[in-house]
């Protein structure tokens, strides 16, 4: 088997650091706009956060957002241009924390779009600090003795919160740390976008994703974490399916 | 003989709402704030019936990003909101001005500063033309006064924006938007060129993708140049954009300097000091940005002195004083908190600086 680069992922070295979700992420965004032949009608949405510069790997239209405003340009695109496919491609602090409304309501509306929400755990971009997502007792640069649940409470959970929505279509969680997770993360990102082009509406994925050098572990280490901690915090599984 | 015209009888953000319809807007979003409520309200209905799009936000920086939104898929967008509201989309507006998208923001001012009132007010002028956002950019602002003048500043808003590839703000107030006058709806004609919008991301079928973005990190040099480049743009719409109104300033030994409804009332003082025999004259800048100061510079060669008139306790007064370069007196008269001047309040302070 031969092991290609998709055509909507630009030939050049990526910024992320080793050992960092957000490249396979990318790829298997980029392997299901591919398969399902999107690329030419695919108008994507940058956040503010480490993935930031992904118009650089995606080789379709990007547009970049101000810091968790992603869902309402979103809405605008899609809207203008319900013909298109419109993805949006957050953090956990772009899409749960500073852009909670954005999201809230996008979702409720039942924009007909694409969410892909890597959950680090972390502040990548800004150097490692609390994110809505970090686990209890995880220490980042802003909770150096481990967030405390009295303090700061415990970690915002995306897809239950969306669950109660009515507008939401589809909302799986789905990790990239070990190669099943990954087979499991790319059928999930392919419903989501499956779904938009079926009129279905709001969709989606939540992927648990590796963030070594802010966790300040190594690789192998960053994986265990998804595998052990993360996982225990966040349930894998799909929360919603109409 | 000229056909007689057919003015029909509209609140000024219904005129406004009409306006952008008839300039192709297609795209509207907005979050209920007194006293624009009549924009989103007329265009719930009206817009979609007319083929565009409404969307009633969840906020005012969600509906700014939609515009960002409606602007790269390349239709004619607008928002509106009231003082509040709109220092809630500056981080919005700063992205697009930096994107270089073409949209149209409203603000029907009202009291402030924080929740103030719900009166008419001239308090964000500052925020209007330096920036209330953040970053090295600039708005066209532009300042009706009458309801006619709202229509077609409008409908001219949309062009200016299309044009120079940047975000007009119309600049109004709680009256304008409120009071109700005859205007006759004329056809839309474009009064600039329209470049073809070869920044729209519609998919990259047949071309190049193309990316719409705002950080620029690479080369270092890169934002220095961005904005040596901006800089010149907004050079070029200086040299071209700067709209203003005079009335009987040709003698005048004091002109009276207001904008929009308060510029109204002034013309009342005017008219009043005049049957006096007091030689008094008006100047009302139409842009705010870019400030017609070489209009200013040529009234204060003539006049003795310039009185200033805000719904404020005096913001353009600033950009007055520096474009005539302080030479003549500038006294001023203003009214904060959401209030308006009255033409007699306004004669009163004409008569004890006339000199
Ligand atoms: C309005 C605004 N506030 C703060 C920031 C700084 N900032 C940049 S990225 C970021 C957090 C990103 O974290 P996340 O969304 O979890 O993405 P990650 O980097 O972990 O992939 C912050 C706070 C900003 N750019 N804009
Ligand atoms: S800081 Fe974390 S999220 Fe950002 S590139 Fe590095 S590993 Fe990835």
């Amino acid at each position: 088997m031969q092991f290609k680069r998709p055509k909507t992922i630009k030939d050049t070295q990526t910024h992320y650091c080793p050992g960092c979700g957000h490249g396979i992420v990318h790829r298997l965004v980029a392997e299901v706009i591919d398969e399902l032949g999107l690329r030419e009608k695919t108008i994507g949405t940058a956040p503010v956060g480490c993935s930031v510069l992904l118009y650089n790997y995606f080789d379709c239209d990007i547009i970049e957002c101000a810091h968790g405003r992603p869902p309402a340009v979103a809405t605008a695109i899609k809207r203008c241009q319900p013909d298109k496919v419109v993805f949006t491609y957050q953090g956990d602090g772009d899409i749960a924390a500073i852009g909670t409304a954005e999201l809230i309501h996008a979702a409720n509306r039942g924009e007909n779009i694409t969410a892909i929400f890597v959950n680090n755990a972390i502040y990548g971009m800004t150097g490692g600090q609390m994110a809505p997502t970090t686990l209890i007792g995880q220490k980042t640069t802003t909770t150096q003795n481990g967030r405390d649940r009295k303090k700061q409470g415990p970690p915002l959970k995306v897809c239950e919160l969306l669950a109660s929505l009515e507008g939401v279509a589809y909302l799986q969680r789905v990790a990239v740390s070990t190669a099943k997770d990954v087979i499991i993360a790319k059928k999930a990102i392919k419903k989501a976008f499956q779904n938009q082009l079926d009129g279905k509406g709001y969709s989606l994925v939540e992927v648990l994703s590796m963030c070594p050098t802010d966790w300040k572990v190594t690789p192998k280490q960053a994986v265990d974490f998804v595998n052990n901690e993360m996982k225990a915090a966040f349930p894998l599984g799909v929360y919603k399916d109409v | 003989m000229s056909k007689p015209s057919k003015k029909i009888l509209l609140k000024g953000n219904e005129v406004l709402s009409q306006a952008a319809i008839n300039a192709g807007c297609g795209f509207f979003a907005g979050y209920p704030i007194t006293p624009q409520n009549e924009v989103p309200e007329y265009l719930s209905k009206a817009l979609p019936e007319a083929g565009g799009i409404f969307i009633q936000a969840e906020s005012e920086i969600a509906a700014i990003n939609m515009l960002f939104g409606a602007s790269a898929s390349g239709v004619r967008c607008m928002t509106s909101s009231s003082s509040p509201g709109v220092s809630l989309k500056q981080e919005g507006i700063s992205y697009i001005a930096a994107a270089e998208l073409p949209c149209v923001i409203v603000n029907m001012q009202r009291g402030g500063p924080g929740l103030g009132n719900i009166r008419a007010a001239q308090g964000d002028y500052f925020q209007s033309v330096k920036g209330g956002g953040h970053g090295d950019y600039r708005l066209i602002v532009l300042a009706p006064s009458t309801l006619q003048e709202i229509y077609e500043l409008t409908m001219n808003a949309f062009d200016y924006a299309d044009h120079y590839r940047n975000p007009v703000l119309i600049l109004g107030d709680g009256i304008l938007g409120q009071m109700a006058e005859p205007v006759e709806l004329t056809k839309y004609r474009p009064i600039v060129d329209l470049p073809e919008k070869d920044f729209v991301l519609d998919g990259c079928k047949g071309r190049e993708r193309r990316v719409i973005k705002t950080l620029l990190l690479q080369p270092a040099e890169a934002l220095i140049e961005f904005n040596e480049y901006l800089k010149k743009k907004y050079a070029g719409i200086e040299s071209e954009l700067k709209l203003c109104q005079k009335y009987r300033c040709d003698d005048a030994d004091l002109v009276v300097a207001a904008y929009g409804i308060t510029a109204r009332i002034a013309e009342g003082a005017v008219d009043m000091a005049r049957d006096k025999g007091l030689k008094v004259g008006l100047i009302r800048p139409i842009t705010l940005w870019p400030f017609p100061d070489e209009d200013f510079r040529a009234v204060a060669e003539q006049a003795k002195k310039l009185l200033v008139v805000e719904m404020s306790n005096g913001q353009m007064i600033e950009d007055v004083k520096l474009s005539i370069e302080c030479s003549r007196p500038v006294e001023f008269y203003g009214t904060g908190g959401g209030w308006y001047p009255t033409s007699e309040k306004i004669m009163e302070k004409i008569e004890s600086v006339y000199e």
